[in-house]
């Protein structure tokens, strides 16, 4: 049983938490002691219930009745193992929607029907895509209130399709909802007999997902296991999560920044011995001729290419509440490195309500996005976030506040 | 581990992850265990992290005073076995030097004046970041919280400012005098931790499988008579087949009645139960709505 890690996002009344509220409600996902606290909270009438308030875990959001931060929700079906982030749909909140979109395999893009597509829509649109994600699912929600038109379903899907080029999503699926009343939700509705595609859980259960996938070698020294102990004394050990493609016992490898070519000797795995290990698991690597690698050093076939600089053209969402400086020293972390940085130019901005570039001056503030000339200290071992995304992501992290103020996707 | 149950060695990679880079990352962390199940696992997970070498870490136990026996047994006993180094720090010293107020009522709870016993340890120890076994399923409050979760120098917790966390990459970087709290099993469910205990075979103290226990009937639960808690003539006391499914203090956690002797018959119940973890067995929790999230803005973790 595999699991699915998808977003809902949309405008701050389209109905997210209503819809997170009935996907776990009418699939048996709510505890009823957790059920009976919701009725308490709602203030509706009598025998309804106020499916937001399963969200929205913050006192100054159900004082307020918006999200603030990202909420995740667990559920499982017998065919599959869901984890929801309900991100906020304010555009003050947009960084949070951001960290729940960095770890989303498809986006859940929430539109009221009356309103059709907005700026929000295509904000959460672009950094759905631009953050990797290749699913996206635009739910038309209120249908009930549009008398379950047809027309009015068809003309926001067109209107989407004909602005979608700019996206790089390889699937996009429209169904038209009614999260209040679950018409679509977790089964097809009779309201709606023009819709022939299949209901939203049924459509997130069999989703298959596809991800960006190189089968280049990629490893990044996490940890150097050297126990201080007679018996292990020749024990040295490098932990690591494989990035990306498959280490094999006795491959040969090269190390980088060192460019030294060795060759793996064991692969561990929970201290016993394997022979090979695949993207996304971690291991201890042993090397042959005694080298000396360290935290952040990355690992690749011996033959291998890899971009290897200190000038990087990226992406850029910025997210602090204090604007980009050009000039400025900033850290950036490239998963277990980090080296210090400056951004030299920023080329284009991303216009978010054209989906399209434009031209602008050095200035980026809170949920700008933009295409940047970095400049880093020392070289960077990496890829280009759409070939190998985990080799190809970073954090820019302020040097006096520590505060994380951008994702980084390089090009 | 079976094809269905293979998304536990993703929980468990991702887990093991969050613990190397807590390491990498900070000076002194510790690992906050207690003697409850996720606590377990989360010692279990390190071992798998950092073996052959010893933790990086030491086990800090914040002790309320009002544990059940069978779990502090059960740390000694593990501890001793690991030949790790255990913390242990008591509330009931933080309750006399400060001169705490205990809560009120019939089962008082010392959740919150653990607060004071952590915060004082942190400070002690110099300690930068805290590894706990918190899960986002578990609680509202706690389903918003980053996998690095930010503290100022009071502990406390500012759910409208958490900083942005993309990707698994971590940022431990921190303000001096502030501290991290770690939680490398947000994402696991309580069933989740269920079947990773009977996949891996990891021990858990007795109370967690069903035996014979005295009992006080309150309300809809049953809560243990013990030194702490003695019964008045007016309860309705009963001897009934329980087991605890979480372990938190004796005073205010109550027991499940129960037959299951077995995790095989642990983990069917709890896929049957339609009543929440903390719901079901904590007393302390439902005194408000927004008991965890004050909690955790005070300091708690």
């Amino acid at each position: 049983m595999n699991t699915l890690k998808f977003i809902t996002a949309g405008n701050v009344d389209d109905g997210k938490s209503t819809l997170i509220g009935r996907l776990l409600y009418d699939s048996d996902s709510i505890h009823t002691d957790q059920l009976g606290l919701i009725q308490k909270q709602s203030k509706r009438q009598e025998g309804e219930v106020d499916l937001a308030l399963i969200t929205d875990g913050l006192r100054a959001e159900r004082e307020q009745g918006i999200t603030i931060d990202v909420a995740y929700k667990y559920f499982s079906t017998s065919k599959r193992k869901f984890i929801i982030a309900d991100a906020p749909g304010h555009e003050q909140y947009t960084r949070n929607m951001i960290t729940g979109a960095s770890n989303a395999d498809l986006i859940i893009l929430l539109i009221d029907a009356r309103k059709g597509i907005t700026e929000q829509t295509k904000r959460h649109a672009s950094i759905g895509a631009l953050m990797g994600i290749k699913h996206a699912v635009v739910a038309i929600n209120k249908m009930d209130l549009v008398g379950y038109n047809q027309n009015i379903f068809e003309n926001i899907m067109a209107d989407f399709e004909n602005k979608k080029s700019n996206l790089s999503y390889t699937q996009i699926t429209y169904i038209p909802l009614n999260a209040l009343h679950g018409d679509n939700v977790v089964k097809k509705s009779t309201a709606m007999p023009w819709y022939t595609g299949e209901a939203l859980l049924p459509f997130l259960e069999s989703v298959v997902v596809d991800k960006a996938t190189s089968n280049a070698l990629r490893f990044q020294v996490q940890w150097v296991v050297r126990p201080h102990e007679a018996h292990w004394h020749d024990y040295r050990g490098y932990a690591g999560n494989v990035l990306s493609g498959t280490l094999r016992a006795g491959q040969a490898v090269r190390l980088w920044p060192s460019q030294i070519t060795t060759h793996i000797s064991k692969i561990e795995r929970h201290q016993e011995e394997v022979l090979e290990a695949v993207m996304g698991q971690n291991v201890v690597l042993h090397l042959g001729n005694d080298l000396d690698a360290s935290r952040g050093d990355t690992l690749t076939e011996a033959a291998a290419l890899i971009q290897c600089s200190s000038q990087i053209e990226s992406w850029l969402c910025w997210l602090d509440t204090d604007a980009l400086q050009i000039g400025k020293t900033y850290l950036l972390q490239h998963r277990f490195r980090t080296v210090r940085v400056k951004v030299q130019t920023v080329l284009k901005t991303w216009d978010i309500k054209e989906w399209q570039f434009q031209e602008s001056g050095n200035n980026l503030k809170m949920n700008d996005i933009a295409q940047v000339v970095l400049r880093t200290n020392q070289p960077l071992f990496y890829d280009a976030f759409a070939e190998v995304p985990s080799n190809g992501n970073a954090i820019l992290i302020d040097e006096t506040s520590y505060n994380t103020v951008a994702a980084c996707m390089f090009l | 581990m079976t094809h269905s149950t293979d998304y536990l060695h993703t929980l468990e990679d991702e887990a093991i992850y969050i613990l190397r880079e807590t390491a990498a990352q900070f000076e002194r962390p510790a690992l906050l265990f207690s003697g409850g199940k996720d606590s377990i696992v989360l010692v279990h997970l390190a071992l798998r992290a950092f073996r052959p070498s010893k933790l990086p870490f030491p086990l800090l136990h914040i002790d309320t005073g009002h544990n059940f026996p069978e779990a502090l047994a059960f740390r000694d006993q593990l501890v001793a076995s690991l030949g790790e180094r255990l913390i242990v720090e008591s509330v009931e010293e933080s309750i006399k030097k400060y001169n705490l107020k205990e809560t009120s009522g019939r089962f008082p709870s010392r959740n919150g004046l653990q607060t004071y016993t952590l915060l004082d340890s942190i400070q002690a120890h110099q300690f930068d970041a805290c590894i706990g076994g918190a899960r986002r399923d578990e609680e509202k409050a706690r389903a918003k919280e980053r996998i690095f979760s930010v503290r100022d120098d009071f502990g406390q917790w500012n759910p409208k400012l958490q900083r942005p966390e993309l990707w698994n990459i971590l940022n431990g970087k921190i303000q001096k005098d502030h501290n991290v709290r770690v939680f490398p099993i947000s994402n696991w469910t309580e069933l989740d931790v269920w079947n990773y205990i009977q996949t891996r075979k990891i021990g858990l103290p007795s109370l967690y499988f069903a035996h014979q226990r005295e009992c006080i009937v309150h309300q809809d639960k049953l809560v243990a008579t013990s030194q702490f808690i003695q019964p008045l003539p007016t309860d309705k006391v009963v001897k009934e087949w329980v087991r605890y499914r979480t372990v938190g203090d004796m005073t205010c956690t109550a027991a499940v009645p129960s037959r299951a002797q077995s995790l095989e018959a642990v983990i069917a119940e709890i896929i049957e139960t339609s009543i929440s973890e903390r719901g079901q067995t904590r007393l302390d929790d439902q005194v408000s709505e927004a008991a965890m999230e004050d909690r955790k803005k005070q300091g708690y973790f």
